[in-house]
This record gives C-alpha cells, structure tokens and sequence, in this order.
C-alpha cells in the first residue's frame, strides 16, 4: 500500500470533518489514523485531545455535543471493546456520535491477539446500538464519513465507520 | 504541541529490562503489550514469562492475580507508560490489596512506541509514581540513571511490597525479536511452570 | 440442599457452597445490589480471597492471572460492567484462558430507570459477540445449577462462561 495513498484518504476525510464543523478531536493513537491525528493538531480551529482509553472519549464528546460542539473519536478496532458501557450513555440521552474505526485483526493480520477483538468489533457496536459503515475502497472513506457525519449530528444518532485492514495496513514503526 | 514523542533521557530500555531481570531469581514476569514483549524475552525467554503480546491496560491486574495465586514467589510487572495508562484503576486497586510480592516496572519511554511515537500523558505532566504513591504503594521510585537502577534492584526483587517504579528511559526502541506470540502457548508454558503441575 | 420453598432460602447460599466445593480462591467484583447477599457470604469465607475492583475489565485481567497462578477465581459484575470488559475478553478468547463470571441484570424485567436499558438491551449481544458462552437464568431457583454447569464449562473445558442473572431475581433494582 503506497503511503501517498493513505495520506491521500486522510486528506478527504479531514475536510469532511472540517466542513461538518468539527471542534474537538479526540483519539488514542494508531498508525492508520497518524495523518489525520497530525492534521487535527496542526489545525488551529481543533482542539486535540489524546486519551488514556477510548471510553474516555465517548464521554469527551458528549460534553463536547452539550457544549455546543461537534467532535470526532478516532481509534483502532480494539478500542471499541472499551468504550461499550459509555456508549451506553450516548445511546440513553441521544447525543450524536462520530468515530472512526482503523481495523486490526483481519485482512493479513500478523498478530493473533489482535484478532479476537477484530472479529467482534461490529458486533458489538451493533449490540450497543451504533449504526455501523464500513468501508474497504480509499476512494470510498471521505464519502462514507461524509454520509456518517451527516447520521450523526442531523440525524441525531451513533455512528461509526470502520476503516478495513486493507486500506490502512499496518505498519511497524519500530522496524 | 508536537505529534512525536523525544525525551532528554539516557537509559536505554532493553538494558534496563536485561539489568532487572539478571537478579530475578525465581521470579514470574508478566510483560505489557509492544516493547516490553521484546525487552523481556530478549533478556531470556523463560517459561516463566507472560507476554500479553495484544492487550492494553491488563498487565498489573494480570500480575496482581497469579501473585494472590503464587503468594511465595515474586510477580514482576515489566510494562510501558502507555500500557499502564489504560488501565490506570488498577493502581488503586493493587494499592488497597497491597501484595507484597507485586512489583510493577514502568518502562517509561513517554510515548506510544507501536503506533508512531506520539505523547503518552507521562510526557506532559503526569506523574505515575506520585499515582502510585498517593495509591497506597510500598515503595515507589523514580530511576533515572544506572546507579539509581543498582539501588532499587533488592526493593524490587527482594523487599516487601507492593512495589512500583518508573524507569524514564530514551525514546529510541531496540530491534524486535522473534518472541512467541501465541498466547495458548505462553500461558500454558507460565502455568505449568509457576505451579509444578501440567496446565 | 436446604429446602427451596424455604422463606430463609436464598440461591447465594448454594452457590457459595458451590464455590467452595470447586476451589474458588479470588472473587473479584464491583459492588451490585443483586450481588449483595452472595457478597456479603464470600466476603466473610477466609478460604476466598474478596478484591473489589474499579472497574470490571480489571477483573477479568485478575481471573486470567488467578488461573495463570494455578487458582480458580469468579468475576462478579452488574450488566453495566459488562460493557467495560469487551476488549479485555479477547484475551481470554486468544489464549483460551477459563473464566467464570456472574453478571446481575439492569435495564430489562421491570426496570424503572431508562439509563440503565441501553447497556442492559447490549449485554448478551455484547457477550455473544466477545465469544463468550452465556447462560441466562430467570428464577432463583435454577441458579446453582446453572452456575455449577457453567463453573464445568469454564474450568473443566476451558471456556469464558457469564451466567446472566435476570432482574426478575433480583428485583429491579436501585436507583442508578
């Protein structure tokens, strides 16, 4: 997977947050989210917040959505596992909710602890009650978040995207 | 504010991991996700080694149960900031249930060594030894440099805990090694070696 | 086996008789009102040792340790905690480490308070989809058995096991 690509889809999507009037930004950092990550620091208009774990986050934007601003949580599929319980707010009082899933755990998977998690991530959100859109083509991302952003703060609801292996790969930064 | 993490440290992690665990006797270790899989089994790869290759935030309350499991035996935790960061409740836990055979090494980098280098919170004011401290630990400590390594070594070996030290060490990881990463495998290995019987 | 049409009867008392006929050394738990009579049993038995924790995916580290260590342990959790363990799970999923657990229900037999529904609604379609094998029990009389065969799937065939107690056991509940 070319890196040019990746920054290419991360582009598209970050414009989609921008003109969906993101403010905050928060994320637990993976590798198939470092350009947007970057992006969001960068930009003056956002503010980043990095986490200890993603339910952290749930709970973030929702004071961010009562606060009068919309937000974006950007993590790995792993940390979906963690945030079940908090949804469990979002979903009670009906506060929009946009995240980003990079997926672990499937498409050429090298490490085996990552696929128990992988293999349930849309399950779960399913059983939590977040409307899940996946998508596999990097043409498609900036679109699927553009429909899901929309689902989100017009329409009110809980929202993920989830990104496929096959698009972010996996990179090892300590080789 | 910068995405990646550098720190003034000097330390380097792998030694300081080969350097603990010289002394470990007959000690159990139970290691967190990413650097410190490599850092410990590259040291040796002892049955008696727990890699939680794939998990974060799990690594202390793993330790903390096969210590009230394995009472008379030292559980080392070798572990990164980040790791422990997800599941920062454990300090207090461990903290109120105080096992003296615990011992809990953040191998503190400042950063998400996986993912990218960015800041973990360590880098931007958070002090885990105070956390651990104010939790209720034994003994805490703060290494920086090599002969503040020697000092703590009997501490964390030898004397009662629950123990808890950060080693701040430079951002710069070591290569990784071909450490198994099958977690049936590695538990049954540990088990059948803490406890004598077949797992 | 005391009399189950006995007004002084309640399923707790078999079930910690269970838990120590089985060897249960570590209970780790967060505090839940349809829990309170078994905790309050196992928190005065020395034989086990009782950890209340912060939060639940704590306790699931804790059992993987306890079985790690060569103990049996239970994790005993309200459906709320439920949803704070999905991720730790897959650890025992990927190293087929046991796991017993109880988990008493919120948000579904008569609950009153709607912050609790989401999550309840969630439990087992959460736990399913985390590979765990549920047993859901609604009368108080079922539930030794219902444990001591889940205690058999978890530690005799290696399985992660949560027997989901309804809130019709329990009654629905407190206030939050």
């Amino acid at each position: 997977m070319a890196t040019k690509k990746k920054t290419d889809w991360s582009k598209d999507v970050f414009k989609v947050l921008k003109n969906a009037d993101v403010k905050q930004v928060a994320y637990v950092p993976d590798a198939g989210h470092t350009s947007l990550i970057k992006m969001a620091i960068a930009d003056n208009a956002i503010k980043p917040v990095s986490l200890t774990s993603e339910q952290e986050g749930v709970a973030v934007l929702s004071g961010a959505w009562l606060g009068g601003e919309a937000g974006a949580l950007l993590m790995q599929s792993s940390g979906v596992g963690n945030v079940i319980n908090m949804l469990g707010m979002a979903n009670e009082c009906r506060f929009p909710l946009l995240m980003l899933v990079t997926m672990r755990g499937e498409w050429g998977e090298f490490n085996p602890w990552q696929v128990p998690m992988g293999q349930a991530t849309e399950a779960v959100l399913e059983a939590a009650g977040v409307i899940v859109h996946r998508v596999d083509e990097p043409s498609e991302i900036a679109e699927t978040v553009e429909a899901a952003a929309r689902l989100a703060f017009e329409g009110g609801r809980m929202v993920a995207v989830l990104i496929g292996q096959r698009v972010v790969g996996f990179k090892d930064w300590t080789k | 504010m910068v995405v990646k993490s550098t720190n003034k440290y000097t330390l380097q992690r792998r030694k300081v991991v080969h350097r603990i665990l010289e002394d470990r006797g007959d000690a159990a270790v139970v290691t967190g996700i990413g650097n410190a899989v490599h850092d410990v089994a590259s040291a040796n790869d002892d049955p008696k080694n727990m890699y939680l290759a794939g998990i974060m935030g799990g690594a202390a309350m793993v330790a903390f149960g096969v210590a009230l499991a394995q009472p008379k035996r030292r559980i080392l935790v070798i572990t990164g900031d980040g790791e422990l960061l997800a599941g920062i409740g454990s300090l207090a836990t461990i903290g109120v249930e105080q096992p003296k055979n615990l011992s809990i090494i953040v191998i503190d980098n400042q950063a998400y060594g996986a993912t990218g280098n960015q800041h973990t919170h360590t880098g931007r004011g958070v002090d885990l030894v105070g956390i651990a401290a104010a939790s209720g630990f034994k003994k805490t400590a703060l290494i920086t440099t090599n002969a503040e390594l020697e000092a703590e070594l009997q501490h964390i070996h030898n004397q009662p805990g629950p123990y808890f030290a950060v080693v701040k060490v430079m951002s710069k990881t070591s290569p990784r090694i071909n450490a198994p990463k099958d977690g049936t495998y590695v538990s049954r290995r540990f088990r059948a070696a803490v406890t004598g019987e077949s797992a | 086996m005391v009399n189950k049409k006995s007004k002084t009867w309640h399923w707790s008392q078999d079930v910690h008789q269970l838990f120590k006929k089985i060897g249960i050394k570590q209970i780790a738990y967060v505090p839940d009102g349809g829990l309170a009579k078994l905790l309050e049993r196992v928190q005065a038995d020395k034989s086990m040792r009782s950890v209340v924790l912060t939060t639940e995916e704590e306790g699931v580290a804790q059992m993987a340790g306890a079985w790690l260590g060569g103990q049996r342990g239970v994790l005993l959790t309200q459906s709320g905690g439920v949803g704070n363990c999905i991720n730790m799970l897959s650890m025992m999923q990927e190293c087929r480490i046991p796991l017993l657990s109880l988990v008493s229900m919120r948000g579904e037999w008569g609950e009153q308070y709607p912050w609790q529904v989401p999550m309840g609604q969630s439990t087992i379609p959460a736990l399913e989809a985390a590979k765990v094998i549920v047993h859901h029990v609604d009368q108080a009389e079922k539930v030794p058995e219902t444990v001591a065969a889940a205690a058999k799937l978890a530690f005799d065939a290696n399985r992660a096991v949560a027997v989901v107690l309804s809130q019709r056991i329990a009654g629905s509940g407190g206030q939050g």
